[in-house]
């Protein structure tokens, strides 16, 4: 397609930037696909004997509006844009087994579809904001989901901002840890910077994923599964 | 949850991605956060461009509009990662019922029984 020029004008339109092409030494590269294959490996055998039936639709609706999602850069401060990464909401969503293949497939998609993160940089695209927020998204949303107890009012939906602000900050922080080892900035230069800048960009997160989530508990309580405290009297659920 | 529940939740949930994905004109145009933090820390150009180029920044090619671009290549990836998810999701769904069944029953042709698609795990 290269042959055919189109003059494309220097994009105005969304621009999420994964880690492009170019950012990773091979040899980080390289550690990224091996963290990605193994807990991906570990989703899938997780999830091929114990995927309830309605995880099916409710995946692939996940994964469809996570990817839109990601297209809609919000404005934070000082003419910079931040995303929804949104493993936390797909962890509260299907669980976090289910979620890393709903995180994996949108994050491939990009990279492979969209030019949208750089090949050798897949696997720790994947791990950064498909992984790692996904399993500590789901561990503190359990937590507050304990705490919350099955009541409606306002710690859940803060503990569900708090845990998706977190995982910002981890994947931020975890791509800092790469750029630095690979000797593309140190890292005392890159990560106060990424930290900043993701400090607000998690506010976004946390809101987008807290009104995400009140939305379908309002509507359709039934598809997400809150862990609860033994029920004081007779079975709750 | 019936047939007609998970219909209505397909359709329900795609459509709020296809709305979100029509607003995308919309979004912001300023760099990212790790784009920023690239400018900003002068590593940008390190970053190099993709080997080849499908629907490269969203904007489907050979689209002269760019609004008209970018809800197109996004409409196109809804419907791409849609269909990724649920075939996945089918399959490791089958795998969990035929885990399911072999955890349960002996293998071997068994009659017919109402309840007969109902054999599944807990909650994923």
């Amino acid at each position: 397609m290269a042959y055919i020029s189109v003059p494309i004008p220097a994009l105005p339109h969304p621009s999420p930037m994964h880690i492009p092409d170019g950012f990773l030494s091979a040899p980080v590269a390289g550690v990224g696909y091996a963290l990605a294959a193994v807990f991906v490996a570990i989703a899938v055998w997780r999830t091929n004997r114990s995927l309830g039936e309605k995880s099916v639709p409710l995946m692939g609706v996940t994964a469809a509006c996570i990817f839109a999602a990601q297209m809609m850069n919000f404005p934070v401060a000082g003419g910079t844009s931040g995303h929804l990464l949104g493993g936390t909401l797909a962890a509260i969503l299907v669980g976090p087994w289910a979620a890393i293949i709903v995180m994996t497939s949108v994050i491939g998609v990009q990279g492979l579809m969209f030019q949208d993160g750089g090949l050798s940089a897949l696997g720790f695209n994947v791990f950064n904001m498909g992984v790692i927020t996904v399993l500590v998204g789901y561990g503190i949303y359990y937590l507050a989901a304990l705490f919350a107890n099955g009541q409606r009012g306002w710690v859940l939906p803060t503990g569900v901002f708090v845990a998706s602000w977190i995982t910002v900050m981890l994947a931020a922080f975890a791509t800092s840890i790469e750029l630095a080892v690979s000797g593309t900035s140190p890292l005392h230069v890159v990560l106060p910077a990424m930290m900043g800048v993701h400090a607000l960009i998690g506010i976004g997160e946390g809101l987008i994923t807290a009104a995400a989530v009140t939305f379908v508990l309002t509507t359709r309580p039934d598809l997400i599964a809150q862990p609860q405290r033994a029920a004081p009297q007779g079975g709750l659920s | 949850m019936t047939k007609k529940g998970y219909v209505a939740l397909l359709l329900v949930g795609l459509g709020i991605a296809l709305v979100i994905t029509l607003l995308s004109p919309l979004a912001s145009s300023s760099p990212d956060g790790l784009e920023r933090v690239a400018e900003d820390k002068a590593f940008v150009d390190r970053g190099k461009d993709a080997p080849y180029e499908v629907i490269a920044d969203y904007a489907f090619p050979w689209v002269g509009n760019e609004d008209a671009a970018t809800i197109l290549g996004g409409v196109v990836g809804v419907v791409i990662v849609a269909a990724l998810v649920l075939t996945l999701g089918v399959g490791l769904r089958a795998l969990s019922r035929r885990a399911a069944v072999a955890g349960t029953k002996p293998a071997g042709p068994t009659p017919p029984t109402p309840a007969g698609g109902k054999a599944g795990g807990g909650e994923g």
